[in-house]
């Protein structure tokens, strides 16, 4: 919590932004969809979708960490498994160092793997029970066909070692290592390969509060010195603020908001974000009572039919005629600060979508 | 084990007054990785923590012995038989009584001879023929188990692996194995081979057939465990850890999720031998099972019923016999399970 709370730095948070976006993207994700078919009856006829993930497009640049936050349901996890290709998507493309891997065949895929890893949310469900601590982290070898240098134990002992377990933990079982511990362990199995891009799936939330920031900050850590990209998913601001670069906001299926860490926390242009922003609890008691909590109204539409136009307008404040009959597209405001709202907030008067006198009236 | 169970998504809310125990079980376990761990501890695989809860557990203990000894039994019988010179199938007519054709004497012709006594009409010592019914029935029971677990499993496991289409066809194929008059056609099938079939005539062919019938048709029970073990272990996030490394359907069945599916394997095993030995005794009762003179636990059942009123003893014999075997192997098996599977016990 060490970013200041100031208002009007709408300007300045052009610096960085534009240097990086430079470099070729390490994943780049284009109109990525994945509906999940409901079928009905014993001829599974198609009678529906859930549109889990609905159109987004996004870049990953090397040595960044991309923030994917939204609340439960929007389609964050199905987007992880996307991008790492344990789920085919239903259209759109993804490109890993510029090579198109959207509908690769899992042979095709392997060599890929390598590169890409995984961290999962659930420190109980993510390791097999049947196998040892040293099994588990040295599978990656076996699988890939990877022989590290001074044998495989070795190696899987460095690694326990690099995410602070102890090398003897190696003939242990996970069920007796504690949820912080068995994180460590899958972020161990995950670095084994020594990937280019590692995509974390809400990897603290299963965690005591107490320890959440311990793996967060070994994550950090980690990235630093393996030179490591990073797409860490979390549910609320809170965690991911210290770690991103640039953070994405989803809502239902879509991104409503893409922006620098600092542009974002300071300047929030969809009112979503805004909400968000406003659950994430300030530790200053003074500080508490200058930001009004949002509280949003209406449960989360379902994916199966989302209202039509912005999907966020049944639950918005600011919504409009407007709102309810064209989607709002992500577009590039300020600064790169990529909004899909037809009145952002913190926005100059200008960028109103051509509804003038709306924008900068809430909050 | 108090921590193993913790909510999951912990959203950011204060609960710190109640996280005390949680926080004081993770801290614990980190501790070990600031060095202060003294002794080594050699890591315990589940097997070995289901091995110590079942230790603790008394009557499945119990249980497990009494089925060591059956099965002892059973194995030696032949041998035990004619090392104490004891014929199931010779009749003694000197101990029956030509009017009753009850044995003589007290208590079903209890004797130092014959510790069990006779039977009627006969006069066949009770002991060789309960001895030599234990093997038939034991052998039966195994012999049909391991079919039905060797079709359940494959089956189940590929149904519960491949999902789709293969798992419509082998479910329907379930249902209709599980709507199937088993004993009807058990019977039919028994009495139109009692002649001889491949190749098989006598005890031979009969434990056959009662293997084929009782495992053939008791696969679907193993094949529904299989599959709702495989559909859901599929979904656990360390089958997706390995096809994110680049694991192939063989490597996840065998390496991922077999062992997990080996114990629930055994337990339902051990559960489903002392139902087929009851099968088997209703059959022999039935008299499409093993066919006399040989001697079964049902074949004895059936004879005993004619002299319930006259000769109750003959009956407790056999019917003492499957009932403390069909006891032990469900003991043993809710044990087995108990220490397999904590969370089912409740
Ligand atoms: N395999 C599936 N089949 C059908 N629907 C699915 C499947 N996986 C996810 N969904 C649906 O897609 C939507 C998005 O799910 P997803 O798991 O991606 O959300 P999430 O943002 O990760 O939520 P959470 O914070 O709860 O993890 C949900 O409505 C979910 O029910
Ligand atoms: S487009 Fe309209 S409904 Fe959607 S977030 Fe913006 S103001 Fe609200
Ligand atoms: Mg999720």
């Amino acid at each position: 919590m060490t970013e200041t709370e100031e208002t009007g730095v709408a300007a300045g948070t052009t610096d960085g932004t534009d240097a990086s976006a430079d470099a070729a993207p390490l994943l780049k994700v284009r109109g990525l969809v994945r509906h999940f078919p409901i079928t009905k009856g014993l001829l599974k006829r198609q009678v529906g979708a859930v549109q889990a993930v609905d159109g987004i497009d996004f870049d990953v640049r090397p040595g960044e960490t991309l923030g994917v936050v939204g609340e439960s349901g929007c389609g964050k996890s199905t987007m992880g498994r996307l991008i790492t290709r344990l789920d085919e998507p239903t259209g759109g493309s993804i490109e890993f160092e510029g090579r198109d891997i959207t509908h690769l065949s899992p042979g095709r895929l392997r060599p890929m793997r390598r590169d890409v890893q995984m961290i999962f949310q659930d420190p109980y469900g993510s390791l097999n029970p049947r196998h040892t601590i040293g099994g588990i982290v040295g599978t990656p070898f076996r699988l890939q066909g990877v022989e590290p240098e001074g044998g495989v134990k070795k190696e899987v002992q460095r690694l326990l070692e690099l995410v602070g377990l102890s090398p003897e933990h190696y003939n242990r079982y996970p069920h007796e290592f504690s949820g912080g511990q068995r994180q460590r362990i899958g972020i161990a199995r995950a670095l084994a390969l020594k990937p280019k891009l590692v995509v974390a799936d809400e990897p603290v939330s299963a965690l005591d509060v107490s320890i959440q920031a311990q793996v967060v900050n070994l994550m950090d850590d980690l990235q630093d010195e393996l030179g490591l990209t990073y797409v860490i998913i979390a549910h609320d601001l809170s965690v991911i603020r210290h770690v991103s670069d640039r953070i994405a906001v989803m809502y239902l299926g879509k991104i409503v908001e893409l922006a620098d860490r600092k542009s974002l926390y300071e300047a929030p242009m969809h009112p979503y974000t805004k909400a968000l922003l406003s659950a994430v609890p300030v530790p200053d008691p003074k500080r508490r009572t200058q930001r009004d909590r949002i509280l949003l109204t209406g449960d989360v539409p379902s994916p199966i039919d989302p209202p039509s136009g912005c999907r966020f307008r049944t639950r918005c404040w600011k919504a409009t005629e407007v709102c309810s009959t064209t989607e709002p597209p992500l577009v590039a405001l300020r600064g790169g600060h990529k909004v899909a709202c037809h009145h952002p907030e913190n926005a100059p008067e200008s960028v109103g979508a051509g509804t003038p006198g709306t924008a900068g009236s809430g909050g | 084990m108090g921590r193993r169970r913790r909510p999951r998504g912990v959203k950011g809310t204060v609960t710190a007054p109640i996280e005390t125990t949680g926080a004081a079980a993770e801290a614990q376990p980190e501790a070990v990785l600031q060095g202060v761990e003294s002794k080594k501890i050699e890591g315990r695989s589940l097997g070995q923590i289901a091995w110590l809860r079942f230790r603790r557990d008394k009557v499945a203990v119990a249980g497990a012995i009494v089925v060591i000894l059956l099965i002892l039994i059973a194995a030696l019988s032949r041998p035990v038989q004619s090392w104490l010179g004891l014929d199931p199938n010779s009749p003694n007519q000197d101990l029956i009584d030509p009017n009753t054709t009850l044995p003589k004497g007290d208590l079903g012709g209890m004797s130092l001879d014959h510790p069990l006594g006779v039977d009627p009409k006969f006069g066949r010592d009770l002991l060789a023929r309960v001895l030599e019914g234990s093997w038939v029935s034991l052998i039966v029971a195994f012999g049909a188990t391991l079919l039905s677990v060797a079709i359940g499993t494959v089956l189940g496991v590929v149904a519960g692996f491949y999902r789709g289409r293969v798992d419509a066809l082998i479910s329907r194929l379930m249902d209709v194995f599980l709507a199937f008059p088993l004993l009807l056609f058990a019977i039919a099938i028994s009495a139109s081979l009692q002649g001889g079939a491949f190749g098989l005539e006598g005890l031979p062919l009969h434990i056959s057939v009662l293997i084929f019938v009782i495992g053939f048709f008791n696969w679907p029970y193993m094949g529904r465990i299989v599959r709702a073990q495989t559909l859901s272990l599929r979904e656990r996030e360390f089958v997706d850890a390995a096809r994110g490394m680049g694991a192939r359907g063989p490597f996840i069945l065998f390496r991922e999720l077999l062992p997990n599916l080996v114990g629930p394997i055994i337990v339902y095993s051990t559960l489903l031998i002392p139902s087929n030995i009851l099968f088997e005794a209703a059959l022999s009762f039935l008299g499409v099972g093993i066919q006399p003179p040989q001697a079964s636990w049902g074949g004895m059942l059936n004879q005993a019923v004619k002299f319930y009123e006259v000769d109750p003893q003959y009956m407790l014999v056999p019917g003492l016999a499957i009932f403390v075997t069909v006891l032990a192997f469900n003991l043993l098996g809710d044990g087995l399970r108990d220490a397999l599977d904590p969370r089912s016990s409740r």
